[in-house]
């Protein structure tokens, strides 16, 4: 089991990754990947059981995870290769043509480890559910995650599949929501409030957690407190606090950086912040 | 004239219910889900026998193809119904992204398709979700014509790997057909040497009182059931429009997007000749019954005939 300070030094590498590939193709999302980095991070190398090689897109035994906010595909991306779902050094066809690292994730490209596109907002849940009642049926015990992004939680087929998951004691499910409060045209209480989040998810009959999503202990404890919750009827929502752009001062707090990529000073200074710590892809 | 008969008349939705509680009792992984309309896609005897495996998502068709796709990983085979217009228009995105790019192995199955769902009238009387389906990459497109056929789709696409929209419908119409049912085979149900009638779904049965009609008249019509049109049995279209020279399509669809379409655009690559659609042109349907609104828009044997005989005199 890695130590919180292993876990940092992954997060600090991926964080390089987000930003040198976006940089790289001057396109792609930054602030909500590196938001998410320590949540990522937290399940792919520490909570979730589960089996990069061979993949096994049915998951059958393991658990698995749905991007359901797909736009933060730098820090997915990062998090797949470096735990071995595929090669590091693939990270550099980010956005490129013939890759297979395309702008959202895709399952078209045979990319090990997306097993679902996403991209097009609202979908994500719906699709965890599903993986959730299979395993059901399966009679497999293992867990499915779901994050999605605050903004996206304006779309309707969230509430119709909270509402579904309440319903249906989906209590195989741990969601997690970045709460960091931006979207594209500015903070979500300009565009379009989200109000009483917490209140939302109760009154809509999920259990619900807060965490520091760019705090490893407070995560790591969060979603392990969070999994003492499965098997009682209720799907399990975290709202997780995040900061936009975290781990990089001039990105952090904005929604600024929600789809633009950092010019080539920016990214030393980026780089300047992030401490290198399992090689450079 | 090849002579076909009926003894009843059933509708094709209870060819589907009927094909899918088999595939309760012989496919395991075989899982349904339906948005409120239980009763309407004769679905109740699935899920009496098999509750642990029916899904009832309630009024949220979104919602119910996104669980679908998720139910896919871990090897079920999810079979989705509702109305044709809830199952396609309404949730075009879900089934783009989650169904069709992502690869997943859902079944669509939508009944109430076209004019003759009747008297609900145009918000429920999609003519347009055949050119919708066909156009997603990887999409199989089914329509079959009578209750046997329905049933024998129903479980030919549970064996096959990869998204499916069948097409099906709410009136009782004749049960005729006997003929072996594969996805993507055409079935040639009369020979003949004038012009070739191309039909799906419920214009197929018109087409063959069409093609009796046309006999008495002393034309000889090629008539042949397109099921599936997507992927479409191309090499049976050639062979039958090179022989006859002249095609009349028919279907209770959109002209645009619709089997017409497909046709013509295989043909206008291959050899161009004249083209009849028997089609609702750029039109909204309305309230009415199943077989005023099918006379009112000219989707019967009479339209047929007369776009046989338009069709013949462009050879």
């Amino acid at each position: 089991m890695p130590s919180i300070v292993e876990l940092e030094k992954v997060a600090s590498q991926v964080r390089r990754d987000i930003v040198r590939m976006v940089h790289a193709v001057n396109s792609g999302h930054p602030g909500g990947s590196l938001g998410c980095t320590d949540y990522l991070v937290a399940l792919y190398f520490e909570i979730m059981n589960h089996q990069p090689k061979p993949f096994d897109m049915d998951g059958k035994n393991q658990d698995v995870f749905f991007l359901s906010n797909g736009h933060i595909s730098p820090v997915f991306y990062s998090v797949l290769a470096r735990s071995g779902y595929f090669p590091v050094a693939e990270l550099a066809t980010f956005r490129k043509l013939n890759s297979r690292l395309q702008g959202h994730p895709t399952t078209h490209e045979g990319l090990e480890g997306v097993r679902m596109a996403s991209g097009s907002l609202g979908q994500g849940l719906s699709n965890a559910i599903g993986a959730a009642l299979t395993k059901k049926l399966n009679g497999d015990k293992s867990t499915v995650f779901s994050l999605h992004g605050d903004g996206e939680l304006q779309e309707g087929q969230i509430w119709e599949a909270a509402m579904y998951a309440a319903h249906n004691k989906v209590d195989n499910l741990i969601s997690c929501i970045d709460y960091n409060q931006q979207q594209i045209d500015g903070s979500t209480d300009e565009v379009l409030s989200l109000g009483d989040l917490a209140g939302k998810w109760h009154a809509f009959g999920w259990d619900v957690l807060h965490m520091n999503g760019n705090n490893m202990q407070n995560i790591i404890e969060t979603v392990n407190k969070a999994k003492t919750h499965l098997g009682k009827g209720k799907p399990v929502m975290i709202i997780m606090k995040t900061e936009m752009g975290n781990g990089v001062d001039f990105m952090m707090g904005s929604h600024k950086w929600h789809g633009v990529a950092p010019n080539d000073e920016q990214l030393a200074t980026a780089l300047g912040q992030l401490e290198e710590t399992l090689g450079d892809y | 004239m090849k002579k076909y008969t009926y003894t009843e008349k059933k509708d094709t939705r209870s060819g589907f219910g009927d094909g899918l509680t088999e595939l309760g009792r012989e496919n395991p992984n075989v899982v349904a889900l339906c948005a409120d309309l239980t009763g309407s896609l004769k679905m109740n005897q699935f899920e009496k026998e098999n509750p642990d495996r029916f899904f009832q998502v309630g009024i949220a068709e979104a919602n119910m193809i996104g669980i679908a796709a998720g139910m896919t990983i871990g090897g079920k085979i999810p079979f989705t119904g509702t109305f044709a217009n809830f199952s396609t228009g309404r949730v075009y995105d879900q089934i783009r992204q989650a169904v069709a790019y992502s690869g997943k192995n859902v079944k669509i199955c939508a009944s109430h398709a076209g004019l003759t769902l009747g008297e609900d009238g145009a918000t429920h009387q999609i003519l347009e979700d055949i050119g919708l389906m066909k156009m997603l990459p990887g999409m199989t497109v089914i329509n079959p014509c009578d209750y046997n056929q329905t049933k024998a789709a129903t479980k030919a696409i549970a064996n096959h790997d990869g998204p499916v929209y069948l097409r099906f419908g709410r009136p009782a119409v004749p049960v005729f057909m006997n003929e072996p049912f594969e996805i993507g085979k055409a079935i040639v149900l009369n020979e003949g040497t004038d012009v070739t009638i191309f039909a799906t779904g419920h214009l197929v049965w018109e087409a063959i009182q069409a093609g009796e009609q046309l006999e008495a008249k002393g034309i000889s019509a090629e008539i042949i059931n397109i099921h599936t049109i997507k992927p479409l049995d191309e090499e049976a279209v050639l062979k039958s429009a090179n022989k006859t020279k002249c095609i009349v399509t028919a279907e209770e669809h959109m002209m645009n997007g619709g089997l017409g379409d497909s046709i013509a655009q295989l043909i206008s690559i291959n050899n161009p000749m004249p083209i009849e659609y028997v089609a609702v042109n750029d039109s909204f349907g309305e309230s009415g019954t199943p077989a005023q609104l099918m006379e009112k828009y000219g989707l019967n044997a009479e339209s047929i005939v007369k776009a046989v005989e338009k069709v013949m005199k462009r050879k």
